[in-house]
């Protein structure tokens, strides 16, 4: 058995005066999807910065494909969208995605590659500053995706997006794990939940449920996620 | 290879920015034409012209490099790249050769300008002026990069301008001969960059010294950038709180 792509130990962030996480443990399997889902303010980016490697940890380790979090062997392996779109304004899609690979030493054939698979085809040769926010967050997911990373890891990457957007983009995603890359997508929006393999919900910066979209609907004993979201925290507050 | 990715990226970007390539290159042009006009038959444009050829290039790089590398850290491509397999010094350099170019650009046409259409007399060889006027272009391109480490809004960037280019400009040479000045301030402008440039581009303007003192010269002006680009690059860091 392969090891874990991604293993959490007792995680600590502190920022200021307040803790942000307070001591989260969990584990990401190989080519899972996994769902990092919870309320804006629960602690979610810091959680997927900590596992990227470029938020300072109080205490606890992160371990990534083998190799602590941030450390240079991955810097090729893993791909990080944040949430606000992170391109440059003032290249052309393809420009921004041309620059990128020339950083990761990726082939270049991926150029053309993450320029389909994202769906930006006709919108290449445009500038970034004319595009659309849902669109410019695709050029960011596109630039994630050269190289094809082992670790996918992206911040609410469908905020803002039309419904038959989502869809592709879920699609793809899908594909993406299929061909054996992990991914984990935090979203607040919580029917994207059904979508995933695996459901880690945050709350506060402690993690309140580590399930499966159907052990959630079952063990709550309802029939969506969001009134199964909001039967945890009843339930965790009770505790 | 990463360093010059990172050079045609930023000149690309620019590249897009019309306007911006012609204000950097026109407008030391301009201002060095207006004062040649202000001064016109006084004799002191030939006194302060040549200190003039460094203070634009110095000024404007300072200032678009240090908002450029600022815009950079606040959309977050830098931290973008940070995750990926791009050193600092890579960051830096690639942006310091971008800029440099572009200093080169302007310090060639402001010294033409002002030599053969302003009339402005240099008695040493043109070329050590454009050079001397060029490692200025450089050294406002360094200690831009400096400032927008430590500087969090634009509205700070901009204040790092009067902190650090204008008393460098007071204690220069322009506004009063450096060996004019109180002691202690002599002292003080001894350890400014700007003083040796503008030392350096009198002295090529009066053929007062030789190569080898302007050389010296340039030195200092080197060893200044290279210890701010360095210091930019100490300052970026890869982890965040």
């Amino acid at each position: 058995m392969k090891n874990n792509a991604v293993d959490v130990d007792a995680l600590h962030v502190r920022r200021g005066r307040n803790e942000i996480l307070h001591g989260i443990s969990l584990g990401v399997q190989r080519g899972e999807l996994v769902g990092l889902l919870g309320p804006s303010g629960s602690g979610k980016t810091t959680l997927l910065r900590s596992i990227v490697g470029v938020q300072r940890l109080s205490g606890g380790g992160v371990t990534v494909l083998d190799h602590p979090a941030g450390s240079s062997a991955l810097r090729t392996r893993v791909g990080y969208v944040t949430q606000a779109a992170s391109v440059y304004d003032d290249l052309t899609v393809r420009q921004n995605i041309e620059y990128f690979r020339a950083i990761l030493g990726a082939p270049a054939a991926d150029v053309d590659r993450v320029i389909e698979q994202t769906g930006l085809g006709s919108h290449a040769g445009a500038l970034v500053s004319s595009l659309s926010g849902g669109q410019r967050g695709r050029v960011s997911l596109a630039a994630a995706l050269v190289g094809s990373p082992e670790l996918l890891v992206l911040d609410e990457p469908t905020v803002g997006l039309d419904p038959v957007l989502r869809v592709e983009l879920w699609t793809l995603f899908r594909a993406l794990t299929a061909a054996g890359t992990t991914l984990i997508v935090s979203s607040h929006v919580m029917d994207e939940a059904t979508r995933c393999d695996r459901l880690l919900l945050l709350r506060d910066g402690a993690l309140i449920a580590d399930t499966t979209p159907d052990a959630l609907l079952r063990d709550t004993a309802t029939t969506d996620p969001e009134t199964a979201f909001l039967t945890l925290i009843e339930r965790s507050a009770a505790a | 290879m990463r360093t010059l990715a990172t050079t045609r990226r930023v000149l690309t970007q620019i590249g897009h920015d019309t306007r911006t390539i012609g204000l950097l290159l026109v407008v030391p042009s301009l201002l060095i034409g207006l004062m040649a006009w202000l001064f016109d038959d006084t004799g002191t444009f030939e006194q302060i012209g040549p200190a003039v050829l460094g203070l634009f290039p110095f000024i404007i790089m300072f200032l678009v490099t240090s908002i450029a590398t600022l815009r950079e850290r606040r959309s977050g491509t830098l931290e973008r790249l940070l995750t990926m397999p791009l050193t600092k010094l890579d960051f830096i350099l690639g942006y310091a050769l971008a800029f440099g170019l572009l200093a080169i650009a302007q310090a060639l046409i402001a010294c033409g300008f002002a030599i053969w259409v302003c009339g402005l007399q240099i008695d040493g060889p043109v070329g050590l002026l454009i050079a001397v006027a060029v490692a200025d272009g450089v050294l406002g391109t360094a200690l831009g990069l400096l400032a927008s480490a430590f500087a969090r809004t634009e509205f700070q960037v901009v204040q790092f301008m009067p902190a650090l280019v204008f008393p460098q400009v007071i204690l220069g040479g322009v506004i009063i001969p450096r060996d004019q000045m109180p002691d202690t301030l002599y002292a003080i402008s001894d350890w400014l960059p700007l003083s040796h440039a503008i030392d350096a581009l009198n002295a090529v303007a009066r053929d007062s010294e030789d190569a080898a003192w302007i050389g010296v010269k340039l030195l200092v002006l080197a060893a200044f950038a290279v210890g701010a680009i360095g210091l930019g690059a100490v300052t970026l860091r890869r982890r965040t709180s």
